[in-house]
């Protein structure tokens, strides 16, 4: 189940909206048509119907140019995997909470800080839902995103854990096996992982980098990078912030969002 | 009058009694024979233990995400299969111990076997390729089989998991050479994942695990 966060197309913004005004003409031609006198209503309505159909495709193209890319700034999408759900209750946590209960709360509270920022965020769940990891792969792989985040926690290690798909890189092919589709975008997601390596490290915190091999991340087909969140712990082994403490959470996820503002900003750049 | 026949009937029968007696009677001594050779068979001297031989350990640390090759000296079997699960089960007793830089609990006696197969081809520069005109010194791929105790009592999450994946699979290499690629059963079933996270539907390159330094305790 995919929930879709905010989305603006261009030229609906400046008040003039193409395909509204070509379908409020159509629809006067037909009230028109109907009008006429009954001796020629067969023939008025057949040609209305030609119109209108006309008029329709017309609409379509319009559409269809109005949603193609005309540019990056017109389109980037994230995705934000809330790992585990339903009964895959993932690890159990301090205070015992459980991992899926954490991610879905970070899923939520990242797609509403990316929102804010005109960001348009895609989420592989939004309930204690169980998704299975093809069908995550395929939500993001059917939103075509930029940036696709695989949100995880721990009670093991320190601070945050930034993991790559541990495929080898390979050049994109037109029809990529499924369960490999990552290793032509294994390059971007380590580029990802450095932008949020650095603005995790520029909030504070401890972040470690390293590649794995975690079901549904090497079927994903766009930049993407899991995110572990552990307790953060200080040279002594002693426990600085654990996951339940709110202040921690919000600290996470405002790296987070911007880390994937600069990624955008990145992505922008010819 | 008892008629003649019968005087020769009731004669076979006595023989054939006394014959099958004797008959008894050397059976029972055989199977007593047999059993007095089983027990002088019995063992009266201790086994040789295997040489204590130095092993490389890449041993996992979840402080700061890396593996540290360490060497040990443990008694090795020649047998390679054997020899792997010495070293895993060596590498897993530390994971075990109580102040164990990436603590797992289980032991040694997680690993149940590993099992020696030469390895199959996975692409073009996936591997070493065997040396020529040798087949018996070509790359292998391991097969460990973990106990479901081990899989259900290891922490959750990406790094540990990982971190464990990659240390076996780097211990093995440490080891036997040979062995480049590694796969993982649970109670001799595969399984998804061995604690929700790392995936063990693939195989691993031994040579992906190689530690960035090494140090010698």
């Amino acid at each position: 189940m995919a929930a879709l966060g905010t989305g603006r197309s261009g030229l609906t913004g400046w008040g003039f909206d193409p395909v509204a005004r070509v379908r409020e003409t159509t629809w006067r031609l037909c009230r028109k048509a109907c009008s006429l006198k009954a001796r020629r209503a067969n023939e008025t309505l057949s040609t209305a119907f030609v119109f209108a159909l006309a008029a329709l495709a017309a609409a379509g193209q319009l559409a269809g140019a109005q949603q193609a890319p005309a540019g990056p700034q017109a389109r980037f999408v994230v995705v934000l995997d809330g790992a585990h759900g339903g009964d895959d209750t993932g690890g159990r946590l301090a205070g015992g909470q459980l991992e899926k209960t954490f991610t879905l709360a970070l899923s939520v509270r990242l797609r509403s800080l990316l929102a804010a920022r005109g960001i348009q965020v895609v989420t592989t769940r939004d309930s204690d839902a169980g998704v299975e990891a093809n069908r995550r792969a395929e939500i993001a792989n059917h939103a075509s995103a930029q940036a696709c985040l695989i949100l995880h926690a721990s009670e093991s290690g320190s601070g945050i854990h930034l993991f790559a798909s541990s495929l080898a890189p390979v050049e994109p092919a037109r029809w990529p096996a499924w369960k490999t589709a990552q290793a032509a975008w294994v390059t971007r997601s380590l580029a990802l992982a450095g932008v949020l390596n650095s603005d995790l490290l520029h909030a504070g915190m401890n972040v470690s980098l390293g590649r794995t091999s975690l079901p549904g991340l090497d079927s994903m087909a766009c930049p993407a990078v899991a995110v572990e969140i552990a307790p953060e712990r200080d040279a002594g082994h002693k426990t600085s912030a654990d996951l339940d403490d709110p202040d921690y959470q919000a600290r996470v996820a405002g790296a987070l969002a911007a880390a994937l503002l600069e990624w955008r900003t990145e992505a922008h750049q010819p | 009058m008892i008629p003649r026949y019968q005087r020769f009937l009731f004669a076979i029968l006595l023989l054939a009694s006394l014959a099958m007696g004797v008959a008894l009677w050397q059976l029972r001594e055989r199977a007593h024979q047999r059993l007095i050779a089983g027990q002088d068979s019995a063992p009266t001297s201790a086994p040789e233990v295997a040489p204590a031989e130095q092993a490389t350990l890449l041993v996992a640390n979840d402080e700061d995400s890396s593996l540290t090759a360490q060497v040990h000296s443990l008694p090795l079997p020649a047998d390679p299969g054997s020899r792997g699960r010495a070293v895993l089960g060596k590498l897993l007793d530390l994971y075990a111990a109580a102040d164990a830089t990436h603590p797992v609990p289980g032991g040694g006696s997680s690993v149940t076997q590993v099992f020696l197969l030469p390895a199959p081809e996975l692409g073009a520069g996936a591997h070493s390729p065997a040396p020529a005109g040798d087949p018996q010194q070509g790359p292998q791929l391991a097969v460990v089989d973990l106990t479901a105790g081990f899989a259900a009592s290891h922490p959750s999450g990406i790094e540990t998991e990982t971190l464990t994946v990659l240390s076996i699979c780097g211990t093995l290499h440490a080891n036997l050479p040979r062995v480049t690629q590694v796969r993982f059963l649970v109670d001799g079933q595969p399984r998804p994942t061995l604690a929700g996270h790392a995936d063990l539907t693939r195989t691993y390159l031994a040579g992906d695990a190689a530690p960035s330094e090494g140090t010698q305790p």
